[in-house]
């Protein structure tokens, strides 16, 4: 597809979670939180998974990073299937991935100081002195726009924003390869947002990062994305670059979400594609496609074969049987 | 408002864990009902540490001609029992035995709860097992199940101290239990096992921190259960033995001379209600100084 190297492959990934009831603990059914997820991440590169919530954006990234076991599909990192792997095995492949939460108040251990828990990282993985690891933690800091003295404190006594940059600086202690950003700006208002934005984008530069970059806001994702994942109910509905699908969204589900975005210019009037209904439950999942339900433009064929992946252009991919 | 944003700001210039004690042990110091209770349970610890000092005569020495002296009376503080021995000397080392008996009993049961409650709250496997173990404890009413373990073990304060430990571990383990299930659902548990630390590693530096402050909280109440159950143990005469001066113990020998030296019963029962007062409020205390919520409240 692409030229350059592909750094992550990722299979027709799926993620059931079971639903356990009665005494016995019944399995009685799924919550297909990630139904079927193809897509190449090139190394370098800035792929958006953007989707309303609940359908399976942050499953799907902590499932690549194995913080969730993955049902089936195959998920391929620097061309090494480590989808199967045990915990154990998948300790070095750690290194080479990690993420960023959405929470950034959250996502810090509140009863250690930032800088023991940057060290922690360094302990777990290198065998660098305590000298050499104060250092590089100092670097580290300095590198995120934070002071060396921080490191002291802890995270309560912190901005959202300068949380966000030691979870930042956490995520790139150990030199990664894929930087997955669950949300990562979300929880930040919008100045803020801005700074992190070209922190992660600076870093990106300077470390070679390639960022899985999940998020609602279509926006955020325009302005720092390479290429787009349109994600609905756990499978992707569109994929394509950025400017593919901005410029000429082809399926239904796209064209309606970016209709959704406010518009700041008066008097020019856009179309507005409103979906009727809810996002269906993902433990009763859609028959066919499973956009069917809220499609404006559904067929009765719709409901009964799911639609394939096709490629239409060079590199953009769409799930839909009327394009 | 001015004086919180100062106030944010002196915390922000902490840079130390003494400094975080330090607004603890502020935010107690002004709860005076939890101010109070430090200072009986402060006493108690001089009455049990200085015993031997403190004491006017050997507790264990009869004098016949002495006995049942009220308060006061020919030089004893508080009088003398039915034998003649000296109160207030019996007193202060029922207060050894109250201590040693609640401090040991309760932290075994803390050791046993708090590593049960952790495995049951980390690990799904063992969290059924674990739990209904705990259950089946919780059904028994604890004073039964104290009396239980010493008909079997037999009647000492070693096996009361053996009894009481068991009894203070459901509590604690579900405590634990509860604060590590919704902890180890936190990002930063997540973050550290992105990161590939190891369970151990996970449960013993990232989950326990964040779960002592529930921990302490009910440690301190449950020295106020212990106590008093100790000292109602010995009241039945399943705990320490005559002569042994136990509060608990000292309460039952008064009873048969209520009428002519009421003091005999009177001093040991409203020593054990101040100690038990003083740990229920210091640990209300310690339960509203470690809320972190009360972080921004803070002035």
């Amino acid at each position: 597809m692409t030229n350059q190297q592909s750094l992550l492959e990722v299979n027709e990934l799926k993620k059931y979670f079971p639903i356990k009831k009665g005494i016995l603990q019944r399995t009685k059914g799924y919550v297909k939180a990630v139904k079927n997820v193809t897509l190449q991440v090139s190394e370098g590169e800035t792929l958006g998974i953007v989707g309303e919530s609940g359908c399976g954006k942050s499953t799907f990234g902590r499932t690549v990073i194995g913080l969730e076991k993955k049902t089936d599909g195959d998920i391929k990192f620097q061309g090494e299937n480590i989808g199967d792997l045990s915990d154990r095995e998948l300790k070095k492949y750690k290194k080479d991935m990690q993420i960023i939460f959405q929470d950034p108040f959250a996502s810090l251990n509140p009863r250690q100081r930032i800088g023991d828990g940057l060290e922690e990282v360094l302990k777990i993985h290198t065998t660098l002195s305590k000298a050499e690891r104060e250092q590089k933690v100092n670097e580290l800091l300095k590198e995120v726009g934070l002071k060396e003295e921080y490191k002291d404190r802890y995270p309560h006594q912190f901005s959202g924003g300068q949380r966000q940059r030691i979870g930042i600086a956490r995520a790139i202690a150990l030199n990664p390869s894929l930087i997955i950003c669950d949300e990562a700006v979300s929880a930040l208002d919008v100045s803020v947002q801005a700074q992190i934005i070209k922190l992660l984008k600076d870093l990106q530069t300077t470390h070679d990062l390639t960022y899985l970059f999940i998020s609602h806001d279509l926006g955020v994702v325009r302005h720092v994305s390479d290429r787009v994942m349109v994600m609905y109910l756990g499978t992707s509905a569109e994929l394509g670059s950025s400017d593919q699908i901005y410029s000429n969204p082809l399926h239904p589900y796209t064209k309606a979400l970016l209709s959704a975005i406010p518009r700041p210019i008066p008097g020019v009037k856009k179309e507005r594609v409103r979906l009727e209904g809810d996002i269906p439950s993902a433990s009763e999942y859609p028959s066919g496609c499973p956009f069917h339900t809220r499609c404006p433009i559904a067929k009765a064929h719709c409901k009964e074969s799911i639609p394939e992946w096709r490629e239409i252009e060079e590199g953009h991919f769409v799930a839909c049987h009327e394009v | 408002m001015a004086t919180n944003v100062a106030a944010s700001e002196d915390v922000k210039k902490s840079t130390n864990k003494e400094k975080n004690t330090i607004v603890v042990v502020k935010r107690i110091l002004k709860n005076k009902l939890a101010v109070i209770g430090l200072i009986i349970i402060f006493i108690l610890f001089i009455m049990a540490i200085f015993a031997p000092v403190l004491q006017t005569q050997d507790p264990y020495q009869q004098s016949l001609t002495e006995a049942e002296l009220g308060i006061g009376e020919q030089g004893y503080i508080l009088g003398t029992d039915n034998y003649g021995r000296d109160i207030w000397s019996r007193m202060v080392h029922g207060a050894r035995i109250s201590l040693v008996v609640g401090i040991t009993s309760v932290s075994i049961g803390l050791i046993g709860g708090v590593l049960l409650g952790l495995l049951a709250g980390y690990y799904k496997k063992l969290d059924g097992i674990i739990m209904r173990v705990v259950d089946l404890l919780f059904a028994f009413p604890g004073i039964l199940l104290a009396m239980l373990i010493i008909a079997m073990l037999g009647t000492s304060l070693v096996n009361v101290v053996i009894a009481i430990s068991i009894w203070s571990i459901p509590g604690c383990a579900r405590i634990v239990r509860g604060s590590v299930l919704s902890i180890k659902k936190q990002e930063y548990i997540m973050a550290m096992r992105a990161v590939g630390a190891s369970n151990i590693r996970i449960l013993f530096k990232h989950i326990l921190p964040n779960c002592t402050a529930p921990v302490i909280v009910y440690a301190t109440m449950r020295m106020a259960t212990t106590i008093l159950s100790t000292s109602a143990l010995s009241f039945l005469g399943l705990g320490a033995q005559p002569p042994t001066p136990e509060w608990g113990a000292m309460i039952a020998a008064g009873q048969d001379f209520m009428w002519s030296a009421p003091h005999m019963s009177i001093i040991p029962g409203i020593a054990i209600m101040l100690t038990v007062f003083a740990f229920n409020v210091v640990g209300d205390g310690l339960r509203d100084a470690l809320d972190p919520n009360m972080e921004l409240s803070d002035n």
